[in-house]
């Protein structure tokens, strides 16, 4: 039964999703608002200031403010499965025979392309302020891969706060510290001007091999170990998140 | 007994400590309307939960169209559809969508057919582009009930389906679970109000304690009670009747059973 309708089930929960999206043009744009904003602040206010060794700080600055709106895009997703615990669709799907994972890998899927579609506005703005890459083909597919397995892992973070949620403000608070992770970072300066604890905290935490990385293959640097820590993480947060919100979904839609 | 469509023995439940089903027993024919009575808390929800093989019970057995819910439920979900305590729709599609997208779940051959008459039946064609988001709280269950008899399922669970309902609203429902019953569909359904188990249910239970204190037709539970007197009395509209005459509907149409 599962195996069988899979595909189908999935379509249909997917093309459902979409709808959201197309319907919802807005959140794309709110997700990238601050970003954008950020991006403003620091490469006209801040930027002068900053010695982050780079000639176009802008190139330096995109990949955390990429990250940051992942962090923030996931919120959406956490809210719409919130949604769908409390309206009882969850429960509603589940009685039907269909592929019950093909309910949640419909969530899944539409919060990588929302977030896709947010970093593209994102780039886009990123291009006119003066960022230039000359990075090829293969690098670009690089990042877009990195930037799509974060995507992944926080969306599962994403899902156990909106399938435990008891309010609508619990299922997003979960965002904001994420939101945070690149300000203690290498994404706005280079870590080595922090002071001795932050800076542990900066270089071991996976924002920074994940930005060293995007920066690495933007800028045709060579990446060095930078880019398998960052899959290490991802795939990892990926993996336990994963396990933790298919636990919260048995509680949550099979149990109350 | 061999035409009880749900089968009910034994059946208990327990949340941390509290238990809230202690051997719960019950049988439904095919194509009755069946109420399940109760006081908040008495455990409806989580019988209903457990016949649609969303909840595993802790003892007992239940067995739906002839499988157990515990050890074959996709053999259940294939006859049943649950129609829960919130209307269950997509507030970001429109009414066609939400039946559109139930059928293909359902796998149905010719989804579109089944959509434009479901509409047309609950009343919906009008307003079948618009966001269910944008319908009144009637229509929304319309729709969410439309939504449970895709595919046709032969057993039907209404929990609580008038609940926070206008009266208007109220009248409809139950004129279409009436409908449903004519048609052969077995309808089980929860409720706290005596007068909806008393216009509606062909057999009333009551659940109360964790156990079932009673499961009779309501002219079996009439006689329980001392034989009725005859005495005068005035007859004063009740509000609703007001309220049905000044807002232009007739009070007479729930009267035709």
């Amino acid at each position: 039964m599962e195996a069988r309708f899979f595909f189908n089930d999935m379509g249909v929960m997917v093309g459902r999703s979409m709808r959201h999206i197309f319907r919802s043009m807005d959140t794309i744009i709110k997700v990238a608002i601050m970003p954008i904003a950020m991006m403003l602040l620091f490469v006209y206010v801040f930027g002068g200031a900053i010695q982050s060794g780079a000639d176009n700080y802008v190139s330096y600055l995109l990949p955390g403010i990429l990250l940051m709106a992942i962090a923030s895009g996931i919120a959406y997703t956490a809210y719409r499965l919130f949604l769908d615990v409390q309206k009882g669709i969850f429960e509603r799907l589940h009685s039907m025979p269909i592929a019950h994972s093909a309910v949640l890998w419909g969530h899944v899927l539409t919060s990588l392309v929302s977030n896709a579609m947010s970093l593209i506005v994102i780039v886009l703005v990123a291009l006119v302020m003066g960022f230039r890459s000359p990075a090829g083909i293969l690098s670009w597919l690089a990042v877009t891969g990195i930037l799509l397995l974060f995507t992944l892992a926080l969306t599962w973070i994403a899902a156990i706060a909106g399938l435990s949620a008891k309010t609508f403000e619990g299922a997003s608070a979960f965002a904001y510290p994420l939101m945070f992770l690149p300000f203690v970072s290498s994404a706005f300066v280079p870590t080595r001007t922090m002071p001795g604890f932050v800076r542990a905290f900066a270089e071991y935490q996976p924002v920074t091999s994940i930005v060293n990385a995007t920066r690495a293959l933007l800028s045709n640097q060579p990446v060095g170990n930078d880019i398998w820590i960052a899959l290490a993480w991802c795939v990892g947060v990926t993996v336990v998140a994963y396990l933790f919100a298919i636990r919260a979904y048995r509680r949550r839609v099979l149990s109350r | 007994m061999t035409d009880s469509v749900i089968a009910t023995k034994g059946l208990r439940k327990s949340y941390r400590k509290t238990e809230v089903l202690k051997g719960v027993d019950f049988n439904v024919r095919r194509g009755e309307i069946f109420a399940l009575l109760g006081s908040n808390g008495a455990g409806k929800t989580t019988t209903i939960r457990i016949l649609a093989t969303l909840l595993r019970p802790d003892g007992g057995t239940s067995r739906v169209g002839g499988f157990d819910v515990v050890e074959s439920p996709d053999k259940v979900r294939q006859s049943i559809s649950l129609t829960g305590q919130f209307t269950a729709v997509d507030e970001m599609l429109t009414g066609r969508e939400n039946l559109h997208m139930i059928a293909r779940l359902r796998h149905l051959d010719h989804p579109r057919d089944v959509v434009e008459g479901l509409l047309e039946r609950f009343g919906l064609a009008d307003a079948a582009n618009r966001r269910a988001g944008t319908y009144s709280g009637g229509m929304k269950r319309r729709l969410d009930l439309a939504m449970s008899l895709v595919g046709t399922p032969s057993v039907i669970f209404l929990d609580e389906p008038t609940a926070g309902l206008d009266p208007e609203a109220r009248l409809e429902v139950w004129k279409m679970v009436k409908e449903l019953a004519k048609g052969g569909t077995t309808v089980f359904l929860t409720t706290q109000y005596l007068e909806e188990a008393e216009k509606l249910a062909d057999r009333i239970a009551i659940l109360h304690g964790g156990r079932i204190i009673a499961d009779a037709t309501l002219s079996e539970l009439k006689r329980l009670l001392p034989p009725a007197r005859v005495e005068y009395v005035e007859k004063q509209p009740t509000l609703e009747e007001i309220f049905l005459h000044m807002t232009g509907k007739e009070a007479g149409r729930r009267e035709e059973n």
